[in-house]
């Protein structure tokens, strides 16, 4: 599976929020191993499209096909269960359930990854694996989102805002973890604003613009044209 | 006060608060989990009722007829939830009230159809129907101390489920993020559907429980819901620990109350006016005990929603 064709495969995609209309025809693709960004500024459509994509919001038009397998206008579950693993925007944990509960409650329980594993990664969850995640800060919130979603053995990783308003520190740490990710094979489609640490983990890079694809190409690409782009990108 | 009647008005209160926690478990998962208003479950005690006194004079025998009562109720709750209620979901609250109103209105016009109007007879099992003595020579019913205990081994039972095990982690997450948890790859209609089939249960439940010392008629359901819902407002939506805490207070405070407050009155007002008073202020007690719970605590005493989101 995932030898022909990209992992990934947005195509046309249109989708509104009532009566605004957002996306205007998103084309974005994802291979296996990749690590691809979505750029652009707040309002852009980034998380109404990684929200299309996992099936949180019916597209308008136009077509998600991962794996092989048609998303188009499916459930949200179906494409957590085809592979797709969100680490959505506001981190979203499950503030009434423990830290370990967070991670087993959606497991997936047939791959690589276990809580130990989660565990080695993200060293604090295991201290704090009987508190409420509701109690955790924000830093530690958003490496149990990511935990919860490795939980899943996803074969793509979906993270809307990898780092926003996070301390420098946990920052760091998190863009670690994504590169040890990265170099275990993990394919992520990643959402974020820093540029500097997107650039050393990525291998392509899509800029979104009022609900379009306005740029994408490589990290050297990106540099060449960074003057070209920095107003796309609000950095 | 007398000591003894106070001991077996809290017995009283004990048994009243285990079956309204029983009704209240399923209101308050429902509610908390599908944000949908369910008028239509105090019909499913009442059918509870109805399934078990009919299937006990069937069989003669009443954990038999509890026994067959049991998945009959769960059945009607599935049909219901597949037929009607499935399609409410997500839509305005108002909404679900008036089509859950309707199924009240259906489905006891069935029951009148079906058993007739007049309220069913339904014995107190023969095994249950001595009493006990207690202490200091007061005695009390058998069969009302096997709710107490049948009620509180099923609210332990519960309270493991949804405490201990998987699917009790995805009935919490449920409560505090159904979309959330759909994008982590959970069936969340599936879920619900098997929430639904545990509040019927619970229901149908606390109506075989109850059957045999109350009246059981069409309408039986309807004064026991308005008490589940203050009790999930006092315990906190989507809460199982907190249905229960509300529910033993909601019975205790309501059943002390009437039995009482009268005398308690008659120490600051003069006799004659402490007669009007005293009922008038016990059956309002309840809804005081809800009055003040909101103001100390907006989201009920035990709320299933953490402190941040």
């Amino acid at each position: 599976m995932g030898t022909a064709g990209p992992m990934l495969e947005v195509s046309g995609l249109q989708a509104s929020y009532g009566a605004g209309q957002v996306l205007f025809g998103v084309d974005l693709r994802v291979g296996e191993g990749e690590v691809v960004t979505l750029l652009g500024r707040n309002g852009m459509g980034k998380t109404t499209t990684v929200n299309a994509i996992m099936g949180l919001l019916a597209p308008k038009a136009g077509r998600v096909a991962f794996c092989g397998r048609e998303l188009t206008g499916r459930p949200a579950h179906e494409a957590a269960r085809a592979g797709l693993g969100l680490v959505p925007e506001g981190r979203q944990i499950f503030p009434n359930l423990t830290v370990r509960e967070n991670l087993v409650a959606t497991a997936d329980g047939r791959g690589a990854w276990t809580l130990s594993r989660v565990f080695d990664l993200f060293p604090r969850l295991r201290e704090r694996q009987d508190q409420m995640g509701g109690s955790l800060s924000g830093g530690e919130q958003q490496m149990l989102a990511i935990g919860r979603a490795l939980m899943t053995n996803p074969r793509l990783l979906l993270l809307d805002e990898a780092t926003e308003g996070l301390a420098p520190l946990i920052r760091k740490e998190i863009w670690q973890v994504l590169l040890s990710l990265k170099r275990a094979g993990q394919s992520i489609l990643v959402i974020d604003k820093n540029l500097k640490a997107l650039k050393r983990i990525a291998d392509r890079h899509y800029v979104l613009e009022k609900g379009r694809i306005v740029w994408q190409g490589s990290g050297a690409e990106l540099e060449a044209e960074r003057e070209r782009l920095e107003r796309h990108l609000g950095v | 006060m007398d000591p003894i009647l106070l001991a077996v008005q809290t017995l009283n209160g004990l048994q009243l608060g285990v079956l309204l926690f029983l009704v209240a478990a399923g209101l308050t998962l429902v509610f908390g989990i599908m944000d949908f208003i369910n008028l239509a479950h105090g019909v499913q005690y009442m059918i509870g009722a109805y399934f078990a006194a009919t299937f006990t004079a069937v069989t003669g025998s009443f954990l038999l007829g509890a026994a067959l009562a049991l998945p009959a109720a769960v059945l009607v709750g599935v049909a219901l939830e597949r037929v009607v209620f499935r399609h409410f979901y997500g839509r305005d609250h108002l909404d679900q009230v008036l089509a859950t109103f309707g199924v009240i209105f259906f489905l006891t016009e069935l029951v009148r159809v079906i058993w007739g109007p007049t309220p069913l007879s339904f014995p107190v099992p023969a095994w249950a129907s001595h009493s006990v003595t207690l202490f200091g020579g007061a005695t009390y019913p058998a069969y009302r101390l096997f709710i107490i205990g049948g009620g509180l081994a099923v609210a332990a039972g519960l309270y493991a489920l949804v405490a201990r095990t998987r699917f009790g982690m995805l009935v919490r997450a449920g409560a505090s993020n159904p979309r959330m948890l759909q994008a982590l790859g959970t069936d969340i209609k599936r879920l619900f559907l098997l929430v639904f089939a545990l509040g019927a249960m619970l229901a149908g439940f606390a109506g075989l429980m109850a059957g045999p010392i109350l009246s059981v008629e069409p309408s039986m359901g309807d004064n026991l819901l308005i008490l589940a819902f203050v009790v999930i407002v006092i315990g906190g939506l989507g809460s199982i620990q907190g249905a229960f805490l509300g529910a033993l207070l909601v019975g205790l405070v309501d059943t002390l109350g009437r039995s009482f407050l009268t005398d308690a009155v008659k120490l600051v007002l003069p006799a004659s006016a402490a007669v009007d008073v005293g009922p008038a202020l016990s059956s309002m007690l309840i809804y005081v005990l809800m009055a003040a719970v909101l103001i100390v605590s907006p989201t009920g005493l035990l709320p299933a929603k953490g402190a941040t989101r």
